[in-house]
């Protein structure tokens, strides 16, 4: 059955929000954060209205209802994403923390000098620096999968890596500045190959697509809440049983163990071995919210959605005089538009759009190394989710005729 | 918003009139905004007397950032390098004659503190460039 997306904008009260008096909010930045419905919000505020409880240990009927909701939240990821078991999703912070908890525990442990780690030229920094300063202190070498011109990886380049036997290969499953969505089954059939363990970066893909991490095969994946209808402040990690089984805790503290003496501890079973300290619980509640939302709708009509969207905003940004859009083609992309506009920088187009209350994005988007392989220092990005409509494109269309006219361009 | 981009930002950025180099110079100093990667950097000749005989800038970045350096350049030139260093953030805003957000200032005082690192030089007292 068809569904009508702009329903679904009654459901996100900040989409009734105006920027000034008689200015409403035009929301085209969801890839950096995404806007939360009722369900969310409120299944957060009823928890700390009526169970708000620290869990695992209280025997109080709080706690135990606490506990409950947050392992109901892990369950629901754990369905999302097609994980065999609940005890394979931890909990972090975020998707930065959940490659920053492989990076340091996998990494720590399995990696040295010599040895070569594949990440691409496409990466976000989270998926660059935490093993650029794990590189530093073990001496293994990067390599990098170039991205051609029309912004696809170069999956020949992959393979002459590959035969360097890297111990890891860490990509994302969809680029938060090109759009470009990977190939992640192959590139992790031809990693396994070459016998490297696979880490994909799913905080841009798992929001948007259909995820399957039993199909895609991967060894590690990670994703944070807050882009996909959830709250902040809450992430995961999913990784194969055998290795979050044999990698070492990453984070100390309460929670993450069985017994403690003054000398030694011994760790918590999964996922608890890695979840030190009080978690986002609130958070859970709210991500379980947002999962229960995204299938309603279901990710095969979203991401129908976004493609509808895409390929609309890049045939009308392509009527602008001296715009460029980064990235493949619709077929290839997610619903991300990064863009140059000639002769004028993007904080000054994303200020002006801001005028007409668009919210874009301008600046690097956390992603330098392939701007600085585009030879551009910033760019300006639309993007768009569920909530999205093709008349907010024709309102940026407007706007970007209008900072054109400042700029007397 | 429309204010942020006055004639005389716009004219700044389109025609700058200090924009280059000079070489020979007695300061030279560059830095970015990290946030946005614009870039600013400052040559000055000073005469005998130390006052400003001469300066350019160059960089990239917003119409902000540049027109902010143009502008800067073009209020320093005969003034004494003690006068550059008494220069404050309210000055460089009162040429610019916007208001701008907590992002925006960044771009707008990027060369101001550019230029008061050059004339401190980078291991000197910094004290003063606080925004």
């Amino acid at each position: 059955m068809a569904l009508d997306f702009s329903s679904l904008r009654q459901d996100f009260p900040i989409l009734r929000r105006e920027i000034r008096p008689g200015v409403p909010l035009i929301y085209l930045d969801s890839t950096a954060t995404a806007q939360k419905p009722c369900a969310v919000i409120d299944a957060m505020d009823i928890y700390y209205r009526t169970c708000n409880a620290n869990i695992h240990r209280g025997v109080h009927t709080l706690a135990e209802e606490s506990t409950l909701l947050y392992e109901q939240a892990r369950d629901k990821v754990a369905h999302f994403i097609n994980a065999p078991s609940s005890r394979q999703v931890i909990f972090t912070r975020n998707a930065t923390e959940a490659i920053n908890l492989v990076v340091n525990s996998w990494g720590r442990v399995n990696l040295k000098k010599g040895d070569l780690v594949v990440l691409t030229e496409m990466e976000h920094h989270s998926n660059l620096v935490p093993w650029q300063i794990l590189s530093a202190e073990l001496g293994f070498e990067l390599g990098f999968v170039t991205v051609t011109t029309d912004g696809l990886l170069d999956l020949d380049h992959y393979r002459t890596l590959l035969a360097e036997n890297p111990k890891a290969v860490a990509f994302t499953g969809m680029s938060n500045v090109l759009g470009t969505i990977n190939p992640v089954a192959e590139m992790t059939q031809l990693a396994h190959a070459a016998g490297a363990v696979v880490l994909v970066d799913g905080a841009q893909s798992v929001p948007h697509l259909s995820v399957d991490v039993q199909a895609w095969d991967v060894d590690f994946m990670v994703f944070s809440a807050h882009k996909m209808l959830g709250p902040t402040g809450i992430g995961v990690l999913y990784g194969k049983l055998p290795l979050l089984e044999h990698m070492p805790p990453f984070l100390g503290g309460g929670d993450m163990i069985k017994t403690v003496h003054l000398r030694s501890f011994v760790p918590n079973e999964l996922p608890h071995k890695f979840e030190a300290g009080t978690p986002a619980i609130a958070e859970a509640v709210g991500f379980g919210a947002a999962i229960d939302y995204l299938e309603m709708v279901g990710m095969e009509r979203i991401a129908a959605h976004e493609q509808d969207m895409i390929a609309y905003a890049l045939e009308r940004l392509e009527e602008v005089p001296g715009l460029t859009v980064l990235g493949p083609v619709a077929k290839q992309k997610g619903g991300v538009a990064a863009f140059t506009l000639k002769g004028i920088h993007p904080h000054d187009v994303a200020q002006i759009l801001d005028g007409d209350g668009i919210a874009v994005r301008a600046g690097h988007h956390c992603a330098q190394p392939l701007h600085e392989k585009f030879e551009i220092p910033a760019t300006t990005r639309a993007s768009f989710y569920l909530y999205s409509t093709k008349e907010e494109v024709n309102r940026l269309i407007d706007g970007l005729y209008r900072v054109k006219k400042v700029f007397g361009e | 918003m429309e204010d942020l981009y006055r004639e005389i930002i716009i004219d700044h950025y389109k025609n700058p009139q200090y924009r280059g180099h000079l070489d020979p110079s007695d300061i030279h100093f560059e830095d970015d905004n990290p946030l946005c990667g614009d870039h600013i950097e400052i040559t000055l000749q000073l005469d005998t007397d130390g006052k400003v005989a001469d300066g350019r800038f160059d960089g990239k970045g917003c119409a902000i950032s540049q027109a902010s350096a143009d502008l800067l350049i073009e209020s320093i030139i005969g003034k004494s390098i003690e006068d550059v260093k008494k220069l404050t953030k309210q000055d460089l805003l009162d040429l610019l004659g916007i208001e701008l957000g907590p992002v925006r200032l960044k771009c707008a005082l990027l060369s101001l503190k550019v230029l008061k690192a050059g004339i401190y030089g980078v291991s000197g007292d910094k004290s003063n460039l606080d925004e």
